[in-house]
């Protein structure tokens, strides 16, 4: 062995990191080399002192406590962290879900509104009145007929305004059932279509603006004005039906302006 | 009460069960309250695990954790920050530690928050190249007689070791400080096994050749 590769080999030795044979060749080399022995006395003194000494430097106390505290910190902001995902979420995330399952599906689940059922029984009560050749009690194009025939059958005066000359002749008055309670029912005619109005009190002051369905074929108005609720529906088309809404608002309120 | 019963006897669907689960839930509520803390029992458990598991491996290296910050950025300060930034990370990431070796494990996560800090705020000390060759020195020329060596006192030895360059001074901590074998050394440096030996041999003639300036002699 050459001191060269003595001194490479030196620090390994020094650290007891040399395989056998190797440090049995940088031993007998050491005993022959003066320049190598210097060198590897060098080496250990060296290291002893580093390792003797006071160099190492120990963790100051208060740091000890710092880091244990932080730590304790860090452990409770994780379990933290990891009770909302494992924990929270578990339960919270499915009733999210219902949640918004049900939002979405409350057009739906939502039963049909008052009108809307109402708005069936009077297109049924109309259709029926056609169907089986029972339109009218009492057939009369005169409403002083035709008004006081209620009398007696109800606990009510609907008001009854024969619009012949506007063009929506009155053929006669019925009595009809809509609402658990019995109503009355005029019937006008517009050409060949018939119009069944629905009369009953609304059993509240508050007058109610006129609206507008479309169902089944079938256009229906209502509205509620000075405590009668009016239905009227007819297959005549929406204008024209329109127009006999307005006629029987305009007749309906000069009338119960002459009566007050 | 009822609704404590309810769901249990639901996801049972059994009386008896349900029963067991509802006295234990009232056990845990009655304990958490006892402790004052809304965290419930189970995960106040996994986290006092892995809270203990650490005090046990990792927490005992603070010494050797503190050591080599302090090599490494020359400062308590500094070195005191480190400490505390690598022990959160290695709390952090404890999950990637399987219990071999707590202390080589630190201590490579103290060196990472070391170096980047360094970067950071001493890049002229990583800027000078460190260049292995041009640090070393022609060992014909650096064997001064021991008795030299030996009347180094500590103070001389300490401000030799913190005038080496960086990746000098961490291969000669690790080895003659905290007595790690080659290979340990390697693992938290980050270098191949070859070039430990090689840089302590580079860097202890370094230091010689320190020592012997502080000393005035000519070596």
């Amino acid at each position: 062995m050459i001191c060269k590769d003595a001194q490479n080999l030196i620090n390994g030795y020094v650290d007891g990191e040399l395989d056998l044979i190797r440090n049995l060749e940088i031993e007998r080399h050491i005993q022959d080399c003066a320049l190598c022995t210097q060198d590897y006395k060098n080496h250990q003194v060296l290291s002893n002192a580093i390792k003797t000494g006071s160099l190492y430097f120990k963790a100051p106390a208060d740091l000890r406590r710092r880091i244990q505290l932080s730590l304790r910190k860090a452990a409770k902001a994780e379990a933290g962290r990891r009770m909302l995902p494992k924990w929270w979420f578990n339960i919270a995330a499915p009733m999210a879900a219902a949640a918004v399952i049900l939002l979405a599906l409350v057009p739906f689940l939502r039963g049909p509104s008052a009108d809307d059922l109402l708005a069936g029984e009077v297109i049924s009560s109309h259709v029926r009145s056609l169907m089986a050749s029972h339109l009218a009690d009492v057939s009369s194009s005169d409403q002083h007929t035709v008004k006081p025939w209620f009398a007696g059958k109800l606990n009510f005066s609907p008001p009854v305004e024969d619009l012949a000359k506007q063009g929506f002749p009155l053929i006669g008055g019925r009595l009809d059932y809509l609402e658990d309670r019995p109503v009355a029912a005029l019937i006008y005619q517009r050409q060949k279509h018939f119009i069944n109005l629905f009369i009953w009190p609304s059993g509240s002051d508050s007058d109610v603006e006129t609206k507008t369905v479309l169902r089944q074929g079938y256009n229906l108005f209502h509205w509620t004005r000075s405590g009668m609720t009016f239905w009227a529906a007819s297959d005549l088309n929406n204008a024209e039906l329109q127009k006999f809404v307005q006629l029987v608002q305009n007749q309906t309120s000069s009338s119960t302006a002459i009566q007050s | 009460m009822d609704a404590a019963y309810n769901l249990p006897r639901w996801l049972t669907r059994n009386k008896h069960d349900a029963e067991g689960m509802v006295q234990e839930a009232y056990l845990g509520a009655i304990f958490d309250d006892i402790h004052g803390t809304d965290t419930p029992t189970r995960l106040k458990s996994l986290e006092k695990d892995k809270l203990t598991q650490f005090d046990q491996s990792i927490l005992p290296h603070m010494n050797a954790a503190y050591n080599l910050a302090r090599w490494l950025t020359r400062n308590e300060h500094d070195a005191e920050d480190m400490v505390q930034e690598a022990y959160l990370r290695a709390f952090k990431f404890f999950n990637t530690f399987h219990g071999l070796d707590g202390r080589s494990w630190l201590l490579s996560i103290v060196r990472n928050v070391c170096y980047t800090w360094l970067q950071q705020n001493r890049a002229q000390e990583l800027t000078t190249m460190f260049d292995e060759e041009t640090h070393s020195v022609n060992g014909d020329t650096s064997n001064p007689a021991t008795l030299v060596l030996q009347s180094a006192d500590q103070q001389i030895v300490r401000q030799a070791v913190e005038e080496l360059p960086v990746e000098f001074r961490e291969v000669v901590v690790l080895r003659d400080l905290e007595g790690f074998s080659y290979n340990e050394i390697a693992e938290v440096a980050k270098i191949p096994l070859g070039t430990v030996m090689s840089r302590l041999a580079r860097a202890r003639e370094r230091l010689k050749q320190l020592l012997c300036n502080r000393l005035k002699m000519e070596c």
